[in-house]
């Protein structure tokens, strides 16, 4: 981590701009790393192979600490070391007084504060934790939201989208996910979210042609089904990692590890694997209060689904008006690779995982 | 406000900022539900409320989420609560 | 000799001489006693003039007796006078300590308040002028120990032109500390010196960042440091104690709860200074508010040396007030 001010003590690294294998020379931008000044680019001072990362973007560390291995060039990345202070283990976090008494003050929680700041917590770190008063509206971290314009501008330009949606009653869904929850503790229950992320991946594994990525000329479908959940950050901006393998979890499991990756991107931990290997992604945007979604495949992907809010409407059901928990399920594809037809089948048997939920 | 109410009050705060650490909580309307405010959605709520429910060690059934929406709603909630 | 009526630039010296001058027109009861200060006028020159002036009753040449000049200015004292002595250095001080310690401080309390010695001591203090080890001490901490005294240690011109007639009036002993670096400092005196008080601590520079705890002698080096730092980005708040006995424990902690740091700067040795009775003082009653542990400058535990290169590096000076706040400021927890 290169000291980049006066008075810098550490740094946050926001995201690497390489990957392990990559040839670097003097010069080459390597990686984001976030200051208080802002995000800073940062350039290598040593040529050759980057060969590994030490440090996981996301992570604070002081000025000084190893941030990757670059072979060829000596030991470990070059940046100016002006304190080479190691990350301590924590044994007894430093906390000063006023520090821990405005902590108590903020409803700032000390440990995890210091697990971040490498054991030792002043009264400025409790103060950014706890977020500064008149705080700008929040914006996206400039590389992430230079990405996702990239990724977007593209995925407009090159795929030829067709759109379908369905609106389906949702009731059956809300009573198992209430059934389910009744006996669960707090830490464990569901959002109807998993089960959207399930019935997706049931449909992926049925309907080929919505799995897998367009690579040069053609279509290559994925024998793993690997969901996308499209998820937004509090400070602004959106990622939608994988969740590996969903039409295979029971959706205990599939909750358990959708929190964990909501919490880890939230927290900027995201992994590589989660970013690169989504096969169709789901983006449901119901609690912004629309009714339906118009979404963009994430290139290489060749679908989308979105989903609506819940909404109570009049629905015929056995011939009877009644006021029912409705969802409107959208499927955006890639027309190169499937067409309205398939997409329909598609949505068919979504709305049939989903209004009998048995199944997921 | 007496000390009862201040470690209601503190132990929900702590609860949310471990949801939304940028959160002032001078900022915050206590009346105002926090889909509003903070842009909860359901992944922050139902971290929010394993944040409560680790905090006073009682549990909430899913019915009585919505009397958890805002900072006044969750303090007369555990208020009542025993423990 | 003529009193100052417009605002002038004067030396802390020539503020000390005035006061003693308008102490001995406004009342016939004070004296000045002490060696050299008639004939020779006063080994800082403070009382040049004045045995022509006020005569050798009010101006008394005392012989190397410190112990007997300070005893008999006890005695006039309980005997209705208002005697100003003047012991020529701290260090001199010594032969007279129990005087000082056992009965000026002590005859209140031991007489139930029957008597008590309206006394005041002027003592020159500190180091910087090569007088070597026997002829250096800094020791208003070890006065300021002592219940019964109040303790003053003027550093602005200001103070030393205003301290001297409130402490005329006190009824119990009061010792008044001018270290001999500032007898040549100048500064504005106005026309109208405002009335000071002799309890006070006041802040002399504002800031937020950490606040320098300082007295007599040491003021001016924290203050050009605290110049510095501000270019630095470092805001110091300056304040200077004025009085060391009682301390003002109020404006002490209002400035360290604010600035949450704080660095002592003590001319007197480190062990057992004044320096750590602040330092206590401050954790017991502003631990909460503490960002960094308090810090402080004071002299290396030796006797000073008399070659200029090694006084100068045993006293604190600028450097190290820097390093110590700029330390207190960057380094975390």
């Amino acid at each position: 981590m290169p000291s980049l001010g006066a008075g810098m003590e550490t740094g946050t690294l926001a995201q690497w701009l390489v990957q392990p294998g990559a040839h670097i020379k003097r010069g080459d931008l390597i990686a984001v790393v976030e200051t208080q000044k802002g995000a800073i680019d940062v350039e290598s001072f040593e040529a050759g192979t980057l060969t590994k990362f030490l440090v996981e973007p996301g992570t604070e560390v002081p000025v000084g600490t190893p941030l990757a291995v670059i072979d060829g060039a000596g030991e470990t990345a070059g940046s100016e070391v002006v304190k080479p202070e190691p990350v301590a283990p924590i044994e007894r976090p430093h906390v000063s007084p006023v520090a821990r008494r405005r902590a108590q003050e903020l409803g700032v929680d000390i440990e995890a504060l210091a697990a971040r700041t490498g054991g030792s917590v002043n009264l400025e770190d409790v103060e950014k934790a706890a977020g500064t008063p008149h705080k700008p509206a929040p914006v996206a971290p400039a590389g992430m939201r230079q990405a996702i314009a990239a990724t977007m501008a593209r995925s407009k330009r090159e795929i030829p989208h067709y759109y379908l949606a369905a609106t389906l009653d949702f009731s059956a869904v809300l009573n198992r996910l209430q059934t389910m929850n009744a006996s669960l503790p707090v830490p464990e229950r569901l959002v109807y979210g998993v089960l959207l992320v399930k019935a997706v991946a049931l449909a992926a594994k049925r309907f080929p042609e919505f799995n897998g990525y367009w690579v040069d000329d053609h279509f290559e479908p994925s024998e793993r089904v690997n969901v996308g959940v499209a998820i937004s950050l509090r400070e602004g901006g959106l990622v939608a990692p994988a969740l590996h393998d969903a039409d295979g979890k029971s959706l205990s499991i599939l909750m358990r590890e959708f929190l964990d990756l909501v919490n880890r991107v939230r927290a900027g931990h995201m992994r590589s694997s989660e970013i690169a290997e989504p096969t169709i992604t789901v983006s449901s945007m119901g609690e912004q209060g629309v009714d339906s979604v118009y979404p963009i495949i994430y290139s290489p992907q060749v679908a989308i689904v979105g989903f609506g809010s819940i909404v109570e409407q009049p629905w015929v059901v056995s011939g009877k008006v009644v006021a029912t928990r409705t969802i409107t399920a959208t499927l955006a594809a890639d027309h190169r690779v499937s067409d309205g037809h398939r997409g329909a089948l598609f949505l068919a048997y979504l709305r049939q995982l989903l209004e009998k939920p048995e199944a997921l | 406000m007496n000390d009862a109410a201040n470690t209601t009050r503190q132990k929900v705060l702590a609860a949310l900022a471990g949801v939304a650490p940028e959160l002032d909580p001078n900022e915050l309307d206590p009346q105002q539900n926090f889909r509003d405010q903070m842009d909860f959605d359901s992944i922050d709520f139902l971290n929010f409320a394993t944040h409560l429910h680790q905090a006073f060690g009682v549990d909430i059934p899913e019915a009585d989420y919505p009397k958890l929406f805002s900072l006044d709603g969750c303090i007369a909630y555990f208020s009542k609560r025993p423990g | 000799m003529n009193r100052e009526t417009a605002a002038s630039v004067i030396t802390y010296r020539e503020a000390v001489r005035q006061a003693l001058h308008e102490a001995l027109s406004n009342d016939e009861r004070v004296f000045l006693m002490g060696e050299d200060v008639g004939m020779y006028g006063g080994s800082y020159a403070v009382s040049k003039g004045f045995l022509k002036e006020f005569g050798p009753e009010r101006i008394r040449d005392a012989p190397l007796s410190e112990a007997g000049f300070t005893g008999v200015g006890i005695g006039a004292a309980l005997g209705g006078m208002r005697p100003i002595v003047e012991i020529m250095t701290v260090n001199f001080s010594l032969l007279a300590l129990d005087q000082i310690v056992n009965v000026a401080a002590t005859l209140r309390h031991m007489s139930n308040g029957q008597f008590s010695v309206p006394l005041v001591i002027r003592m020159a203090t500190g180091a910087g002028m090569q007088l070597a080890a026997q002829h250096s001490h800094s020791l208003e901490g070890w006065y300021a120990h002592i219940p019964g005294l109040r303790v003053l240690a003027p550093a602005t011109i200001e103070d030393a032109r205003g301290m001297l007639a409130p402490a005329l009036t006190s009824p119990d002993p009061v010792l008044i500390f001018e270290h001999i670096l500032l007898y040549n400092e100048k500064d504005t005196l106005p026309a109208t010196p405002h009335t000071v008080d002799l309890h006070s601590a006041a802040v002399r520079r504002s800031g937020r960042d950490v606040t320098l705890i300082t007295y007599g002698g040491s003021l001016p080096k924290t203050l050009r440091a605290a110049e510095q730092l501000a270019g630095e980005g470092i805001e110091a708040e300056v304040l200077d104690l004025r009085c060391l006995r009682p301390l003002d424990d109020a404006a002490i902690m209002n400035s360290v709860r604010r600035t949450h740091r704080a660095v002592i700067v003590d001319e007197g040795w480190r062990s057992g200074s004044l320096s750590a009775e602040l330092g206590l003082r401050i954790m017991e009653q502003a631990f909460y508010d503490l960002d960094a542990p308090v810090a402080r400058v004071c002299t290396a535990e030796v006797p000073i040396p008399y070659p200029k290169h090694l006084e100068d590096a045993a006293l604190p000076q600028v450097p190290a007030i820097l390093a110590a706040a700029r330390d207190v400021v960057h380094t975390r927890v």
